[in-house]
């Protein structure tokens, strides 16, 4: 199964509120942390590496130029 | 050479040589240069298969330090074959389970041979010098063995039928050419330099303190790894058990350690006690410094391991990180792979090509031991902010997660490396089950022999080509007699555990499968075959078959059918 890049969240704002919110208080090292901790929490919930491979790639594709 | 004299006391006396006398260089189908565990085991090798080899180093002694201590399985099965794998293993400490720590914690316990039904542990630890002892007391009852000590290469010149050596001698220089010259001579090879090549890679910006401690008290067999102890803050540390009571400890220094400051005994002991305070296992234990030094590592490789008529194995032709344990063990499974088909070589029953195929497989092996020992290391050091931060992330979810627990990579240990792109290699026709597929090398298990003796796989099967049988009462028998390029096939009848007694037979060996462990591991079935090269590496296997396939696979794997070239 290819990446879902359509929408799939079930409450795409409520997801965000949530998200942000468990960033409350921390510095940007401890927020850094955090979300090393996530993307590895989900990685290992994706599992397959074809599918985490083309998420690297959109998520490196869709960086800003500098 | 006495036996009670400690290996690293041991001198061997030069001895001159009448083709230091020659008048003209004397010509030597094989010659191997550096007795080191490679060079020895190549040379035993060769000699069992019964090549005259002349084996030469530089020195007089083994080597100093402990240097490798982490021998693999694979190179105990390769040493059994080689007639001193018993020894060897006695000599050592069997170890299976390794712990690693994150600061005070234990996060991960892995047990690298979780079944039962292998002769040899997962590892053996020994110091490097009592390997090179025990291989240098095997290559001593071998007549086709001349160990020519203190002859050290000082020039190497390549043409395309021979290669000329001049050798230095305490009587002085003298020359030798060589049909095929093996350079086994590690990392600095003396031969790579004289021919101008190079070897090529990273490397890594971190300084590793290596010690071994003699301690009054033993600490369990097992490989411990911190990431961050409390003892030894922001750095690893790695201890592995020796014999005699000494231990070897490992510590992470980071690249602005200075090594003159930190080699000196008054900053070692620190740190060691340090250490031992911090475990419960070793607290109170008093202790000596056996030997200490301060390393850097690099991961590289030659770009080719034959030039013409040499050929590079070991550290002359690959480098890793200690992480893994694969340099000497990655070296021993390089000549394991060399020496039969050099052998065929010079008997002119196979073609040069043949040792076209040694040097792409064990160049791809090459390749999976750096990939392995540079994540380790870019785990264990790493090498950007954002992979320190990933690194950090995963030690702290592995306390509580336990997929976390498989992203620690405190080094991957060595196993031996499955061939899967040989060209030797006979695609399957039909499926099977396991990890013996084709390039695999081949897996242990407990048999009865004929008679009711138990016994192992691996000790029943021969240095040619092995077919493992499943027993029908029809296949058996019909491979018996199969031959190419002077291997007469060796054939195993396999039958199940139901089976209470093999028959013994003249033209097979009969085993029974005890524990079912070989239909499992090899999906071996009634009419199945498994076909093993010289070197215990599976070639081709079929449900059911005929000698005139096996004749082929054989054939195959001598480079003497045409297939796809290496690459």
């Amino acid at each position: 199964m290819p990446l879902i890049t359509t929408p799939n969240l079930e409450a795409p704002d409520d997801f965000y509120a949530a998200l942000i919110a468990a960033h409350d208080g921390l510095d940007a090292d401890a927020s850094q942390a955090f979300n090393a901790r996530l993307v590895l929490l989900l990685a290992n919930h994706v599992g397959s590496l074809d599918v985490l491979r083309e998420a690297l790639a959109i998520a490196r594709d869709a960086a800003p130029a500098r | 050479m006495s036996d009670d004299v400690p290996f690293q006391a041991r001198t061997f006396a030069y001895a001159p040589h009448a083709d230091q006398r020659a008048a003209t260089p004397p010509r030597r189908p094989a010659v191997v240069v550096g007795a080191g565990p490679v060079g020895l085991a190549l040379a035993i090798d060769l000699a069992q298969r019964g090549v005259p080899v002349v084996l030469l180093d530089d020195d007089d002694r083994l080597s100093t330090g402990s240097r490798a201590i982490c021998f693999a399985k694979r190179t105990l099965e390769i040493f059994d074959r080689l007639g001193c794998g018993d020894r060897i293993a006695a000599e050592g400490v069997s170890w299976n389970v390794g712990k690693v720590f994150v600061r005070d914690e234990m996060v991960y316990r892995f047990d690298l041979l979780p079944e039962p039904g292998h002769e040899r542990p997962a590892f053996v630890n020994l110091q490097q010098y009592v390997v090179e002892g025990c291989l240098v007391e095997r290559a001593q009852q071998l007549p086709l063995v001349d160990l020519r000590w203190r002859n050290e290469v000082v020039a190497t010149e390549a043409f395309d039928d021979h290669v000329a050596l001049t050798i230095a001698t305490p009587d002085g220089p003298y020359r030798l050419e060589a049909e095929w010259l093996v350079a086994c001579d590690g990392s600095r090879s003396a031969v790579r330099r004289q021919l101008g090549l190079e070897s090529q890679g990273r490397t890594f910006h971190d300084r590793f303190l290596i010690v071994d401690v003699r301690l009054s008290r033993e600490p369990p067999a097992e490989r411990w790894f911190w990431f961050d102890p409390a003892f030894h803050p922001n750095q690893s540390v790695l201890l592995h058990r020796q014999p005699d009571g000494v231990c070897r400890i490992d510590f992470q220094l980071g690249w602005d350690a200075d090594p003159e400051h930190e080699k000196q005994p008054q900053h070692i002991i620190p740190r060691v006690k340090a250490l031992l305070a911090h475990s419960p296992a070793l607290r109170d234990a008093e202790f000596t410094l056996e030997w200490a030094s301060v390393y850097t590592f690099s991961c590289k490789r030659m770009a080719r391991f034959r030039h013409g008529r040499v050929l590079f194995a070991g550290d002359a032709a690959h480098g890793v990180s200690p992480f893994g344990a694969r340099g000497a063990n990655s070296g021993v499974q390089d000549v394991d792979n060399l020496a039969w088909k050099l052998a065929t070589v010079l008997r002119a029953r196979a073609p040069v090509a043949l040792l076209d195929t040694w040097a792409c497989e064990r160049e791809a092996a090459a390749d999976e031991n750096i990939r392995h020992s540079t994540r380790a290391t870019d785990f264990i050091t790493p090498k950007s902010a954002a992979s320190r931060v990933f690194r950090d992330a995963v030690l702290t979810l592995a306390r509580t997660q336990p997929f976390a627990r498989t992203l620690v990579n405190s080094g991957r240990l060595s196993t031996p490396t499955t061939l899967h792109a040989s060209p030797l290699n006979t695609a399957d026709a039909e499926s099977f089950d396991g990890a013996m597929v084709p390039g695999a090398a081949a897996t242990d298990a407990r048999v009865t022999r004929a008679g009711g003796r138990d016994g192992w796989l691996l000790r029943e099967i021969g240095s040619g080509f092995t077919a493992l049988v499943g027993a029908d009462g029809a296949t058996e028998r019909a491979l018996a007699g199969v031959t190419v390029g002077g291997f007469t096939l060796q054939v195993v009848a396999i039958a199940p555990a139901s089976t209470r007694a093999p028959a013994e037979e003249p033209a097979h060996v009969a085993l029974v499968d005890v524990d079912g462990a070989i239909a499992r591991r090899y999906d071996l079935r009634a009419g199945s075959v498994v076909l093993l090269r010289p070197d215990a590496h599976v070639c081709a296997r079929w449900r059911a078959t005929t000698p005139a396939q096996v004749e082929r696979a054989m054939r195959r794997a001598l480079a003497l059918e045409d297939s796809a070239p290496c690459r």
